[in-house]
């Protein structure tokens, strides 16, 4: 082989490997197109068949009735955003407050201990949360509450707020912690105090970072399965308050697609609901993407 | 407000935020101290080595043992080269444009996917579309799509602690780019990579969702020979702990089984992620300095 071919074949070789290489990279792009389609492809003809009104505004959910079978998911609906909203409300003060520890007062050789110890409660799987929720905070809320058993949303809250906590405290982290010296130095320097400097500086500076972190947390809530299943006691009614048992609609896919046969309604408005879930998890998703995305240009100015 | 008062705001708040603290690092010492204080009594060698016997309420936790295993295997098998080779591109060829963000953007939301419509599109694709039915594979494979997004940032964030005059170096001295990559980058890169395929293992030992209509079964208690099992069902831990604490007849009496599952499962994932956290300690440290 001459010179001349033997540089060409190097070149055609790099190409290739470059190609390669692409394509992996693209690949992401194909699975999230797939599960989107996948999903689409599979729940219209459910809608088609029973109408999107029925679908999305009516509270019985009832497919496995002799009489009539009814597919509203209102109640699945309010179930999963009541669970979420209320593991927000409990993760929210404790995760900002966490974020704001470890970036703005703790010493390093504390922070390099919590950190760590954040990212392993961030991989405790679901199935042993929802295990605990179960044996502990069920009889907790049944004795607080006086009520008959404690597979309850607020159960569920409790666990999702404790799963949310990681991604709320890791995020708020780097927010707060990319924020600039300058902002934090003048305000001392003009005589305020350290909490002042953080509670009216840092943090307001940091907010719409924050903001993201809470999206995001709100995301693993509103798609976490296994501790809902296990802790809420799965009734697919309209819940009164926090101390109903409650059916998300993750708990639902992982109840009943089991039972259903492969093509039914009953099959696809499953795939409808996860359709659903894919929706709303990507649109909190790219809120939270957005905004991080011009919270760090920002800072970079 | 006066200087006293504003000192005492000032305690106040930063007490309230160590308390924050504290109430996170209890949560978990709770966690783990629940299960391993009570895990640990039912941890013996016929537990870790034996099938369930008597309707699940003797013997082990064998056979999901070895499903949790295969699963995990198969997972990894899939997930870390593609990880690797998607960061790859992304850290070493490509140019910042609309491909990269759009890329990028689909790894981000695809981390954000709930765990249960990775295990209905697993099993609306590999279960029923590809045939493979109810599997060891199917189950693996679902689970090194939910893996990937983390592979490739843990890849990437390995390939970028390179420093640049590695690649510059190789370069010079008339390296193509492949082989400026592969000699230059990769071997120091490595280690790093590692714990992507380590978390990647301790989420697919963790996950349940997924698997619920892609293959675990309930109670299997022979295990097929290698190649075989890869296409018949199993039995997991994470799954077998959700049975133990809500499908069985005899919850109450199953119990401490159900926390010896629980005690295995927290120890394999505490002890992977802890080995990936700190191999990225050292890993981090190492070109800091250097």
């Amino acid at each position: 082989m001459g010179l001349k071919s033997r540089v060409r074949w190097r070149q055609v070789k790099e190409k290739c490997i470059a190609q390669f290489f692409q394509w992996n990279g693209i690949l992401a792009i194909v699975v999230l197109f797939g599960i989107f389609s996948l999903l689409l492809l599979e729940g219209i003809p459910a809608v088609k068949a029973l109408g999107l009104k029925e679908f999305l505004f009516s509270d019985h959910w009832d497919p496995t009735s002799p009489e009539r079978e009814s597919y509203g998911i209102l109640a699945l609906l309010v179930s999963t955003f009541m669970v979420s909203f209320g593991a927000l409300v409990i993760t929210i003060p404790i995760g900002i407050a966490t974020a704001a520890y470890l970036a703005e007062v703790a010493p390093p050789r504390i922070r390099e201990l919590v950190k760590p110890m954040i990212e392993i409660l961030a991989g405790i799987p679901s199935v042993v949360v929802g295990f605990l929720g179960i044996l502990v905070v069920g009889p907790v809320i049944t004795r607080l509450f006086h009520v008959s058993h404690g597979l309850t949303a607020l159960n569920g809250a409790v666990l999702l707020a404790v799963m949310a906590l990681p991604t709320i405290i890791s995020i708020s982290e780097d927010a707060i912690v990319s924020v600039p010296h300058e902002f934090k130095q003048a305000s001392l320097a003009l005589g305020a105090t350290r909490w002042q400097t953080l509670t009216q500086v840092t943090l307001p500076a940091a907010a719409s970072g924050i903001f993201a972190s809470v999206m995001l947390g709100m995301g693993r809530a509103i798609g976490e399965t296994m501790t809902v299943l296990m802790a809420c006691g799965n009734a697919p009614s309209m819940p009164r308050g926090y101390l109903d048992s409650i059916q998300t609609m993750t708990a639902t896919i992982a109840i009943e697609l089991g039972e259903t046969v492969q093509g039914d309604i009953h099959y696809r408005s499953l795939f409808v609901i996860g359709f659903l879930l894919f929706v709303m998890t990507f649109v909190v998703n790219l809120i939270s993407d957005l905004v991080l995305e011009k919270y760090r240009r920002m800072w970079q100015r | 407000m006066t200087r006293a008062r504003r000192k005492v705001q000032e305690w106040i708040g930063f007490a309230s935020l160590y308390f924050a603290v504290l109430i996170v690092v209890s949560i978990l010492g709770f966690i783990l101290y629940d299960i391993i204080a009570r895990g640990y009594k039912v941890i013996s060698w016929e537990f870790l080595t034996q099938a369930p016997r008597r309707g699940m309420t003797e013997g082990g936790i064998w056979p999901a043992i070895v499903g949790t295993f295969w699963v995990s295997v198969v997972t990894v098998f899939f997930s870390v080269p593609i990880g690797m080779f998607s960061a790859i591109y992304l850290v070493e060829y490509a140019e910042q444009g609309r491909l990269v963000r759009f890329i990028r953007l689909a790894i981000r939301n695809l981390s954000g996917v709930p765990s249960i419509v990775y295990g209905l599109f697993g099993f609306a694709l590999f279960t029923l579309t590809l045939n493979l039915g109810l599997s060891v594979l199917s189950s693996g494979l679902t689970l090194a799509l939910l893996t990937l997004p983390c592979t490739i940032t843990a890849s990437e964030e390995a390939l970028k602690t390179v420093p640049m005059s590695y690649r510059e170096g190789a370069l010079a001295l008339g390296a193509t780019k492949w082989q400026a990559i592969r000699t230059n980058v990769l071997p120091y890169a490595l280690p790093g990579m590692l714990t992507g395929t380590i978390l990647s293992l301790a989420r697919a030992a963790g996950e349940t969702a997924p698997l619920l209509f892609t293959g675990v079964a309930f109670f299997l208690p022979s295990i097929p020979k290698f190649p075989h099992l890869l296409f018949e069902q199993y039995m997991a831990l994470p799954y077998h702990l959700f049975i133990m604490s809500t499908q069985h007849h005899e919850i109450v009496k199953v119990r401490p089984l159900a926390y010896g599952t629980a005690f295995v499962l927290i120890l394999l994932v505490v002890l992977m992620n802890g080995t990936a956290i700190w191999i990225r300690y050292r890993f981090r440290r190492k070109y800091k300095r250097g």
